[in-house]
């Protein structure tokens, strides 16, 4: 596996597939953070230490299989150029943090995508474990064989009475971050969401937008995780985690149902609105874009929009960021040259649906 | 004038903004302010990381006399291992290593309190091969608290099992439905 088949597909294999309750819930990702017993984290260590962790996995883990995820790729950071970096960062197979810490970091990638290692972010190991729409029991069953699997080799730093030991003091404990990518127009449409949050981050949750700042989610998107690691079970936070994200797919199906019955046709030429810039435009912002795009995609959950698949929301999210565009590009662009190639391969793409 | 967000109301906030060196004035009304972010609340504008090193700051040092402050800096807590000061744990607001943990041990508590909403002991996953010994003495926790509540609840033939299976556990003997099948 070589890093060039990650950086042609914006769309990572595993999300070709339909997860339950993919209308509404894209994918489900478990993240744990784990560390070498007897080497010190990576804030404070020594290169040459940190260097040894590096080569230990490309050494043991390159080209490796385990299970589903086949033929591993070991990526250095400080191989990829500047759009590389981005691309992966994009497509969430390595966090911005990683792609900072170019001289000792390193990502393990499975063929698939659906499993990332990033060796010496913040803590020594981080695992990534993906899976398409709502299915965060399975994917954490996952997570935790393939931590079974390292730990075969490695000696982790664990303490009866902490539990996995991490560099912040927000992760030890399970180590885990649990969360689901969704997308909540309706709720976002009637300012519901607003009124939720609040009450989500009581029960120990946070809620982020994705692709926005602040508070903000362009495009509807949001992501949702849990902020307590210690003292609680991996399978009593994803319960609790569950429990929120059901009764949020569950209160946007209805906010869809009402706005559907006391606005359709305002709600119709909205859609309908959206997917005209994206099908003609010639110059599009990336913010309008993602904003259109999920106007589009409700479109389609909707029935309004026929003959386009729904993962188009999820590829053209990806595939219009900057880094993806240069890529594309094979060239550095500046912002007016990236607005003009992203509504060409906007509309390039639905017409390829056509 | 109005506001240049909504374009409904009037503006009645008015702000240079500084972007990349870029001067830039917005004139919006209260409403598009608070939604668009150009205002901050303080409760809402901080990353836990920013809260963190604050949440740390208001340690037992700092809410003792002076007096005994000066005697505290002369026989700050190191750890031997890689060499971080509790201190520069606090402003940084990470371990340097895994042996800060028991190094800092008699100050973690409250910290983690704060952290993760008043817990300080782990309760989830046991390393698998590391784990040995740990497995089964979660699992007679497990037993002895599930044993107590099945007890209290009465239902007698239930705890029996589970007081059977404890005993099997004691004498180390593996647990025939639990157990590995080799």
């Amino acid at each position: 596996m070589t890093l060039q088949n990650f950086m042609n597909e914006a769309i990572s294999p595993w999300m070709r597939e339909e997860g339950p309750d993919s209308d509404i819930v894209l994918s489900s990702r478990i993240r744990l953070a784990r560390n070498f017993a007897n080497v010190s984290y990576p804030i404070i260590a020594d290169k040459d230490k940190l260097e040894e962790i590096r080569d230990f996995f490309r050494d043991n883990y390159e080209n490796q299989s385990f299970e589903e995820y086949k033929d591993f790729a070991f990526v250095a950071i400080s191989d990829l150029s500047p759009v590389e970096k981005r691309v992966l960062v994009e497509k969430h197979l390595i966090s911005p943090h990683l792609a900072e810490n170019a001289e000792i970091a390193a990502a393990l990638i499975s063929e698939n995508e659906q499993v990332s290692l990033m060796v010496n972010e913040e803590d020594h190991i981080r695992i990534q474990l993906y899976l398409p729409g709502f299915q965060l029991e399975n994917a954490l069953q996952k997570a935790f064989t393939f931590d079974d699997f390292l730990e075969e080799k490695v000696n982790y730093a664990f303490d009866e009475t902490r539990g996995y030991l991490t560099s912040c003091p927000t992760n030890v404990g399970t180590g885990m971050r649990a969360s689901v990518m969704m997308h909540l127009p309706a709720l976002a449409m009637t300012k519901q969401i607003n009124r939720m949050i609040p009450a989500i981050n009581q029960l120990g949750l946070v809620v982020r937008g994705i692709y926005g700042e602040g508070s903000e989610a362009i495009g509807s998107i949001f992501q949702i995780s849990n902020q307590i690691t210690l003292g609680k079970t991996e399978e009593d936070i994803v319960e609790d985690l569950q429990s929120v994200v059901k009764q949020l797919i569950d209160h946007e199906r209805k906010a869809r149902s009402r706005i559907m019955e006391q606005s359709r046709t305002s709600l119709e030429d909205r859609i309908f609105r959206s997917y005209g810039v994206l099908e003609y435009s010639r110059v599009i912002e990336s913010k309008e874009a993602a904003v259109c795009l999920s106007n589009v995609r409700l479109g389609i959950d909707l029935g309004f929009i026929e003959n386009v698949s729904r993962n188009i929301l999820n590829e053209l999210m990806i595939l219009t960021q900057p880094g993806f565009l240069q890529q594309y590009a094979k060239r550095t662009l500046t912002a007016n040259e990236r607005d003009i190639l992203r509504a060409s391969l906007i509309r390039e793409r639905l017409q390829l649906e056509k | 004038m109005e506001c240049q967000e909504c374009h409904e109301r009037p503006a009645t906030l008015h702000f240079t903004q500084y972007v990349n060196g870029q001067k830039s004035e917005v004139h919006v009304c209260e409403v598009c302010a608070k939604e668009k972010g150009y205002m901050n609340y303080p409760e809402e504008g901080y990353s836990l990381h920013n809260l963190l090193s604050g949440l740390m700051n208001f340690d037992t040092s700092t809410i003792k006399g002076p007096q005994q402050n000066t005697f505290q800096q002369v026989q700050e807590l190191q750890c031997p291992k890689c060499e971080m000061t509790f201190s520069e744990f606090k402003q940084v607001g990470k371990f340097g290593c895994a042996v800060c943990y028991d190094t800092f041990s008699s100050r973690l508590d409250p910290i983690f309190r704060r952290v993760h909403a008043g817990n300080t002991k782990h309760q989830g996953k046991i390393p698998k091969r590391q784990g040995g010994d740990l497995h089964n003495k979660k699992l007679m926790e497990d037993y002895k608290s599930k044993l107590k509540r099945l007890i209290e609840d009465e239902a007698f033939e239930e705890a029996a099992e589970v007081r059977d299976k404890i005993k099997a556990l004691e004498n180390n003997t593996q647990d025939p439905e639990e157990g590995d099948p080799s």
